[in-house]
């Protein structure tokens, strides 16, 4: 039996988490961390999500604890998001919250208050390597699985982390919370950046507040104008949408976002199409081994992965796709993974991570 | 069937009292003879107090008994008082009340260290465009500044004004120049209007001078050893309030709703005790707390008492900061050490947050993160002092060696 705190969101995942882990007989408390203090209207950060994992708490007789994290979010999450998009970059919130919150911030702390791990209800599994450490696999739900957020995660970290509801499928996360009538069961996914309010205007205005918005000309590969924005700072690559541009026609996609300059570049699908991406502030969590063999790339949340080769050029990483992909927005998120060296037939793991250069 | 398992509850319950409670700021055991009170009126008693029947005669005479012995230990008129329910609503009803003249916009000036139930109150009434909300600035030593409260009293000489002060500090314990902020006020603003948050005030202090300085003067019954959700608002003669709630016309006319006949009779027990013990409850927590805050300033580097000059605060606060731990972990280990305490207020998340009252005082929030508070009560003892003492330099040690 261990003492184990686990991150209690109010939603059905964390919930499950941890009751399985009282089922397994672990000493367990809950905690919610309270992240954000402006408006919001999903996520992590209400009182109302708060109230929900409390009376969770209650309800499996465990102790429930508050952790507010808000100015470590500023700083950590929210200051990096707005500065990525004053600079035309796309921001990882998601990734930078776990990275410096869910478990650095909050493994502190526990180790602080004397738990020896703590747990979350991510859909992903820690697989144990043959030397003795640890890599993330991917969750057992193909259409849950949350590797590619949880990426970075250092041995230091996942020697004291565990993720209960990994092995399980959505489907029977959410019947396990039904079987128990826990109040979450019904709860619905939240899928936005956490911190803005959609009824609040969203992200121009949050951004808005914080950050001149600037207008920008759109051109096409010829640097013929063919639209405008009033808002360079919203325009991502790959975006469709918005840049003021005329029906019919082929579809335009962006394809370089330039702040500096206000220069919006559209072009067609084939034009997004690049045979590589080039990594930076690479992370290599199962250590320095040569990124060798067969390798799968992940370039977004829930996009979908390809064969790869990886490739290192000083400190970044050279990521050549095995055929041309669609372009990554700069400061995006890149994860590769391998096999199981030890299972072949058991999840994949994690083995590099990176943010996309320019 | 019941819904509740008394036995559980209480079995529960029980380790709790093992606890050394040090957080009677926030609320503080109930007096026996309160707990009495209330239970024999929802036994004897059930009556509807605006009723014709001798049912209701019979707890119409215990709400206006109970309403004479609040009114003479708050010092104001039987007629000044309206039972309401608790500190909140009371000053959100002397906030929201105060009667302004047509086409012109009321002012309302808040100290920098008020409770949410009086600045959130202000705020909203300046954002929904109802009044102009101003600020008053406190010193280094957590009291109102007289010298720019003056300066802003003047500025508003000719206004409809709306001044709320406390007259202790929940988080810090000072007390408040509520008696100079009035004569102040006098002069430069006639036409002002003064509300006390006295919810700290009644284990500590005589109400009645309080009252006689205030034209709205808010408690609660649950800081004194009554129950939760009954408290209380003066409304010296002459003044009016519009209600809040509209209905049955209770309470003339300022706060309908059937009355809590239990809870306020249950209120009145609790003030009686309060008022015979206030003295000596005083003088024998003093001497606590004094031993807390020097074994603590004295056992640990870096814990500095925020208020140095106990003579300015109740005799009930303990208040410092601690270099190098941030109070959310202190608290849950002087939990698991048996000892229950704060950090200042929380929001209703529970989460912590950096005290805007300090933040305002001028204390740097790196100081702020570490605050603590150990508020102590009619029922504290020697022993809470000792478990605190013994605790806590070990937890500080420790929070700051991990890692």
């Amino acid at each position: 039996m261990s003492r184990i705190l686990v991150a209690l969101s109010g939603g059905v995942d964390s919930t499950v988490a941890a009751a399985l882990l009282q089922e397994q007989g672990h000493d367990i408390a809950g905690v919610t961390l309270k992240l954000w203090g402006g408006d919001s209207d999903s996520g992590c950060c209400s009182v109302a999500d708060v109230d929900d994992a409390r009376r969770v708490a209650q309800q499996l007789g465990i102790r429930h604890h508050v952790f507010n994290f808000g100015e470590d979010f500023d700083r950590d999450v929210v200051d990096p998001y707005v500065r990525a998009h004053s600079i035309g970059e796309t921001p990882n919130p998601c990734v930078e919250c776990n990275r410096f919150l869910k478990f650095d911030r909050l493994l502190h702390r526990a180790t602080q208050l004397g738990f020896d791990a703590i747990a979350t209800g991510h859909h992903v599994r820690r697989v144990s390597l043959a030397d003795g450490s640890y890599a993330i696999g991917r969750g057992h739900d193909p259409a849950k699985d949350q590797s590619y957020v949880v990426h970075m995660l250092g041995q230091s970290v996942l020697a004291r982390t565990l993720f209960p509801v990994g092995e399980l499928t959505k489907t029977e996360v959410r019947a396990k919370a039904a079987a128990m009538s826990l109040r979450t069961a019904d709860k619905a996914e939240s899928m936005d950046v956490c911190f803005i309010a959609q009824t609040g205007g969203g992200r121009r205005v949050f951004l808005g507040d914080r950050i001149p918005l600037r207008p920008a000309r759109v051109v096409d590969e010829t640097g013929a104008q063919v639209g405008a924005t009033d808002a360079v700072e919203l325009v991502t690559v790959g975006q469709r949408r918005g840049l003021g541009l005329p029906g019919g026609g082929e579809k335009k996609y962006v394809v370089d976002v330039d702040v500096e300059a206000g220069v919006v570049t559209v072009g067609g699908a084939d034009a997004l199409l690049r045979p590589s991406v080039v990594l930076h502030s690479v992370t290599l969590p199962v250590g320095h081994g040569p990124l060798s063999g067969v390798l799968r790339v992940q370039m977004s949340a829930h996009g979908r992965p390809v064969a790869c080769a990886a490739a290192p050029d000083g400190d970044d990483l050279v990521v050549t796709f095995a055929s041309p992909q669609t372009r990554v927005a700069p400061g995006q998120s890149v994860v590769l993974y391998a096999a199981n060296p030890l299972d072949a037939d058991g999840p994949e793991i994690v083995v590099a991570g990176g943010l996309a250069r320019r | 069937m019941h819904y509740l398992d008394h036995a559980a509850l209480l079995d529960r319950c029980r380790t709790l009292f093992t606890m050394h409670y040090l957080d009677h700021a926030a609320t503080t055991p109930m007096h026996p003879q309160a707990v009495d009170a209330m239970v024999t009126v929802l036994r004897g008693s059930y009556g509807n107090p605006s009723g014709v029947h001798d049912v209701s005669a019979e707890a119409r005479t215990a709400l206006e008994n109970a309403r004479d012995v609040v009114a003479a230990f708050l010092g104001c008129r039987a007629r000044e008082l309206v039972f309401t329910g608790g500190g909140t609503e009371s000053l959100n009803l002397a906030l929201r009340g105060a009667k302004g003249v047509a086409g012109e916009l009321p002012v309302v000036l808040t100290s920098a260290i008020e409770h949410d139930a009086v600045t959130e109150t202000a705020r909203w009434l300046a954002a929904t465009g109802q009044a102009i909300h101003e600020v008053l600035p406190v010193t280094t030593g957590g009291v109102v500044d007289l010298d720019r409260a003056g300066e802003i009293f003047s500025r508003y000489c000719a206004a409809a004004v709306t001044v709320a002060v406390m007259a202790v500090n929940n988080e810090i314990g000072t007390v408040q120049p509520v008696g100079e902020l009035a004569s102040m006020l006098r002069v430069r603003a006639p036409r002002s209007a003064l509300v006390v948050d006295a919810v700290q005030a009644p284990v500590w202090l005589d109400m009645r001078p309080l009252c006689a300085l205030a034209e709205f003067v808010a408690v609660s019954a649950h800081k004194f050893g009554g129950p939760k959700g009954v408290g209380a608002l003066t409304v010296r003669e002459g003044v009016s309030v519009t209600p809040l709630l509209h209905g049955g016309g209770q309470e003339r006319e300022r706060r309908s709703g059937t009355q809590n006949v239990a809870g306020i009779v249950s209120m009145a027990e609790a003030a009686v005790i309060t008022d015979a013990a206030r003295h000596e409850v005083g003088r024998r927590v003093a001497a606590l707390r004094d031993r807390l805050v020097d074994g603590l300033v004295g056992s640990i580097d870096g814990c500095v008492e925020t208020i140095p000059d106990r003579s300015t605060k109740v005799a009930g606060n303990a208040h410092v900061t601690i270099d190098g731990v941030e109070s959310e972990a202190v608290l849950l280990l002087l939990n698991d050490a048996g000892v229950a305490a704060s950090a200042g207020s929380a929001c209703a998340s529970g989460a912590l947050h950096v005290s805007p009252v300090l933040l305002a005082m001028g204390v740097v929030p790196s100081r702020a993160a570490g605050a603590l508070r150990l508020t102590l009560g009619t029922t504290s003892t020697d022993d809470d002092v000792d478990a605190v003492l013994n605790a806590l330099p070990d937890i500080v040690r420790r929070l700051r060696g991990t890692r």
